[in-house]
């Protein structure tokens, strides 16, 4: 950390280059994950499954969604548990 | 057998033909043989930034629609006698030309140059396509600004499903006292958000609009112009010369400031 930063931090300012980066790194997230369609059905269907080995998926029942929020994006699934294997 | 390479930036405004015609003249004056086409159709520019706008006869779609000879078309550099344009048509539509007639048109080129240099149109439909049909690999320019770097990150995406991999990023516009002040984003987090491998940093300069203004890439300036250095070493290293990134920052130490005031020269 260098000495503006250090000041900012003191004070609670924030380098406008930073508000940038910030802003960018989370449009650059839901761009990227809203330009390829399938993007998210592949997530899912790895998603589910990963978590077959533990439990059976409802698939009808299940959804992912993307979305922001102030400051954080976030990744929702919603995956709908049919049973649950027993494991050893 | 050359290479063809496409710059490109998805955002309008950020400097592709500018550095077209700086890395076209660079690589002249290295003594390579030398094609840039503007793909650019209805939006010719870079004949006027390289002062070769009175020259035109034909232009590129007359070379793909077959009106003349790709040699006919070609204008000869008034300085730089292995240096040539290719100007693009200013009364048709980028629908003129297909993927396909660029990539006849780009082959054709590499077997009598050592470069051929793409100045692709902004946005990313028929025109940016028919810019990288043909290329074997591509620059992506973009500056210090959040719509820029976000566009250029879409390219960079588009790029890759059209296997065009290993880009490579110019920063163009970089403004060192903003940086300093953290009133700009530097090149690390640029190359942070993008993660893609940087080729050259160029300095905001006035030297660059003087030099359009005249008609003369900066990259010819034999004043010092920081810009002009820039490009230099973007050319060395794009034919593969292994160049250290300029010191942009090395005037503004205090050490220098000091040095400047008593009159010693930065």
């Amino acid at each position: 950390m260098n000495l503006r930063a250090l000041l900012n931090a003191l004070v609670g300012k924030q380098d406008s280059k930073d508000i940038a980066k910030e802003r960018l790194r989370l449009v650059l997230v839901h761009d990227r994950a809203s330009v390829s369609p399938e993007f998210l059905d592949k997530i899912k269907e790895e998603l589910i499954r990963v978590i077959s080995t533990y439990m059976e998926i409802d698939e009808e029942n299940t959804q992912i969604n993307m979305h922001r929020t102030d400051g954080t994006a976030v990744l929702e699934a919603n995956l709908a548990i049919k049973a649950i294997r027993r494991t050893v | 057998m050359g290479e063809v390479i496409v710059i490109t930036s998805g955002k309008g405004g950020v400097g592709k033909t500018t550095s077209v015609a700086n890395l076209g003249v660079g690589l002249a004056l290295l003594g390579k043989k030398v094609a840039l086409i503007d793909a650019d159709i209805g939006l010719r520019n870079l004949d006027v930034v390289m002062g070769l706008e009175n020259r035109i006869v034909y232009d590129l779609v007359d070379v793909v629609e077959g009106r003349c000879r790709s040699k006919q078309a070609l204008i000869r550099d008034k300085r730089y006698d292995t240096l040539f344009l290719l100007p693009a048509a200013q009364t048709r539509d980028k629908n003129a030309v297909t993927p396909e007639q660029m990539k006849v048109l780009c082959s054709e080129l590499k077997e009598e140059f050592d470069f051929v240099l793409v100045d692709c149109p902004a946005g990313i439909e028929q025109g940016f396509r028919n810019a990288i049909a043909g290329a074997d690999r591509a620059l992506i320019v973009t500056t210090p600004e959040v719509s820029a770097v976000r566009d250029a990150d879409r390219i960079i995406g588009l790029l890759e499903a059209a296997e065009l991999g290993d880009p490579r990023l110019i920063i163009n516009r970089l403004r060192p006292d903003m940086v300093k002040r953290g009133d700009m984003m530097d090149i690390e987090d640029i190359l942070e958000i993008l993660a893609i491998d940087l080729i050259g940093v160029i300095p905001d300069d006035e030297r660059i609009i003087i030099s359009t203004n005249r008609g003369e890439p900066v990259v010819t300036s034999e004043n010092g112009a920081m810009s002009g250095q820039a490009y230099r070493n973007i050319v060395r290293r794009v034919v593969g010369e292994d160049v250290p990134f300029l010191e942009l920052h090395k005037n503004s130490s205090i050490f220098n400031k000091l040095k400047k005031m008593m009159g010693l020269g930065g």
